[in-house]
């Protein structure tokens, strides 16, 4: 076996240039096989951390729904009466919820402070349970409170990223920041969190949705703005009820709204879980389409393979007939052309992990996505080039086995 | 009796021709013997050398090998007889132009399974005896005709085969460089080797102590 090993790297060797070219096909196909796949892996594993420190089993209650795939009615959803702050107060007296917040938000906002501005902030009206459902910790000053709610004060918590960047080594606590016209004084600081697919979760301020009310009046000129603003709930149900919450806030929001037993909810339900789940939905088809063009690729790639390897058996078929009337059987030779094939494949297979192990911490260098190389990667990798390598090998060996060893002797 | 052929016959089809190359061809060959195959180009007796040899089997009739019936063997039962108890000398010498002289020898071990280290060991040994131990690391392109052809011998013999067929040995040769191949065969016999030579040439022919001749697929004599 290391003799036909042997053999096998030597006529690698022997040409170098129309081995690597034949190889071309496999180097492509598992280059990009395993740069994409790492790079899926990254952002799946990235994905699902990120989601579960948003916070702990969340369900939104919200007018259209988050992870429906397919057409989506918008003129009906417009219909829909708005859910309200008195929805998650009620929702919140259920026995399987921990707490409800109603959130409103804008996410383009600027924040100016004296000639200091950060922009794309993300600015949520909600309650003073904001920071227990989404998992923000106060670092400095204080959270909102009940008094901030019920008073509608203007104040604002603000994250990590936007004290940094307003201002800097400062204390922001007492300071006064401007949106447009209006003014908030800050009252804590919350720690940093990180970001959530490449969208920093740092850039926002927290001010009581009441303020918000008053501040920011609700839009309502077009199908898009009835249907997308206004207040989501999100619930923290109480440990291992996420079902059983979902069930009785269902259950209430019917009864709030008054709708008989054969109309339908005019609310969604969805949960962070659905949200993986449609998220993973979007992952698969690509990676429905990298198998596909991991095949095609393949399989040029070994089309290429055994063409080459016909040309060479017909090029050694003096050697082949030499070879066997010193006495190698069918198989010996069946063997050598096989392995040939393989080696060529595998050679192929393993320049490809290499170029797609680099490609995929080069993209992960110099873009903010993320690759997880793992070995199965590898091991798939490899174990596709092989299965290549004999699978269209064997017909140009089966040939070489099977020629007459005097006629191939004869053959000039 | 090493060989004992009876009655074979070989028939090729060539489109719808059947051409008849050997018709009812006996013979016996004993240990030790020294024959010449002899007939002109056509006659059948490369044919019957490669049915001799293993290479092939005929179409009709019985061929004994050492005593047991290898005309009903399959490919790869004749190619270890082949391996074990044949050796083959060519015309045009037929060795791999990407092997060193040494490791053309060494091939047939290979294929007996011999390790690496005792293969080339046995390899030299056999360059040695035909006198080309200096050259072993050369490949056929760098090697003249005759030395090509002491190769070709060096690997008949590495596997210390039980008779050597030699075809047309000298006919790619000078006269000169063929005489001394042929000094390597006769040398050869008289340390008790089993030789049979095929050619045309009635003067490489008269080497052998016995003489068969071939036309048109039978023996005449």
């Amino acid at each position: 076996m290391g003799e036909i090993l042997n053999l096998a790297f030597q006529t690698f060797r022997a040409h170098k240039m129309r081995s690597f070219l034949t190889t071309l096909g496999i180097i492509i196909g598992v280059t990009t096989v395993i740069a994409i796949l790492s790079l899926i892996e990254g952002l799946n594993q990235s994905v699902a951390k990120q989601i579960r420190s948003i916070g702990s089993d969340l369900i939104f209650v919200t007018k259209f729904s988050m992870v429906r795939m397919g057409p989506t009615n918008f003129e009906e959803i417009a219909e829909r009466p708005d859910l309200t702050p008195e929805d998650a107060l009620a929702i919140k007296q259920l026995s399987s919820v921990e707490t409800a917040i109603p959130t409103i938000e804008q996410n383009f906002a600027k924040l100016k402070y004296r000639d200091k501005e950060v922009a794309q902030t993300s600015i949520e009206g909600s309650s003073e349970d904001f920071s227990k459902a989404y998992n923000y910790i106060v670092e400095i000053g204080r959270d909102l409170n009940f008094d901030d709610i019920l008073y509608k004060r203007n104040v604002g918590v603000i994250g990590s990223y936007v004290a940094k960047n307003l201002f800097g080594d400062e204390s922001p606590i007492g300071k006064d920041l401007n949106i447009g016209a209006h003014r908030i004084k800050i009252i804590g600081v919350y720690k940093e969190k990180g970001s959530f697919l490449g969208q920093s979760m740092d850039n926002l301020i927290v001010i009581p949705y009441t303020f918000y009310d008053k501040t920011f009046p609700r839009r309502r000129a077009t199908v898009f703005e009835k249907a997308f603003g206004g207040y989501t709930i999100s619930v923290v149900p109480k440990p291992k009820m996420v079902e059983r919450a979902m069930d009785e806030i269902r259950e209430l929001m019917r009864r709030r709204r008054g709708l008989r037993l054969d109309e339908p909810d005019n609310f969604e339900l969805g949960t962070q879980q659905m949200l993986f789940e449609l998220y993973q939905n979007i992952t698969r088809v690509g990676f429905v389409a990298i198998v596909a063009i991991a095949v095609i690729s393949l399989i040029v790639g070994g089309i290429g393979i055994m063409n080459i390897m016909l040309v060479s058996v017909a090029e050694r078929t003096r050697e082949i007939g030499i070879r066997k009337a010193v006495g190698a059987s069918n198989q010996n030779i069946l063997l050598q052309f096989l392995t040939e094939s393989s080696v060529l494949a595998l050679v192929g297979g393993i320049i490809g992990i290499i170029l797609g192990v680099l490609l995929a911490l080069l993209i992960s260098i110099v873009s903010p996505l993320k690759a997880a190389v793992s070995l199965w990667m590898i091991i798939l990798g490899f174990g596709f080039s092989a299965a290549v390598g004999i699978f269209f090998g064997m017909y140009p060996a089966r040939k070489a086995a099977s020629l007459n060893p005097i006629e191939a002797l004869r053959y000039e | 009796m090493l060989c004992l052929a009876k009655d074979i016959y070989k028939i090729y089809t060539m489109g719808k021709v059947e051409v008849e190359a050997l018709r009812g061809v006996s013979l016996e060959i004993e240990a030790n013997e020294y024959i010449s195959i002899m007939g002109p180009s056509g006659s059948g007796k490369s044919t019957l050398m490669h049915i001799l040899g293993c290479l092939d089997t005929p179409t009709r009739g019985e061929y004994y090998f050492e005593g047991k019936k290898v005309s009903d063997y399959t490919d790869a039962e004749l190619a270890r007889i082949r391996n074990r108890y044949i050796g083959f000398v060519f015309q045009n010498f037929n060795l791999l132009p990407r092997l060193s002289a040494l490791e053309n020898v060494a091939l047939p071990l290979i294929y007996a399974g011999v390790k690496k280290k005792e293969r080339l060991e046995l390899a030299e040994m056999m360059l040695k005896k035909v006198g080309l131990a200096e050259r072993m690391r050369h490949r056929p392109n760098e090697l003249s005709g005759g030395e090509c052809q002491r190769v070709a011998i060096a690997r008949a013999l590495v596997n210390n085969p039980k008779i050597i067929f030699a075809d047309e040995p000298t006919g790619n040769l000078d006269t000169k460089t063929g005489s001394e191949i042929m000094e390597i065969f006769d040398r050869l016999h008289s340390e008790g080797r089993t030789i049979v030579l095929v050619t045309h040439d009635s003067n490489i022919a008269q080497h052998a102590k016995r003489v068969i001749r071939l036309i048109d697929g039978k023996i005449v004599e």
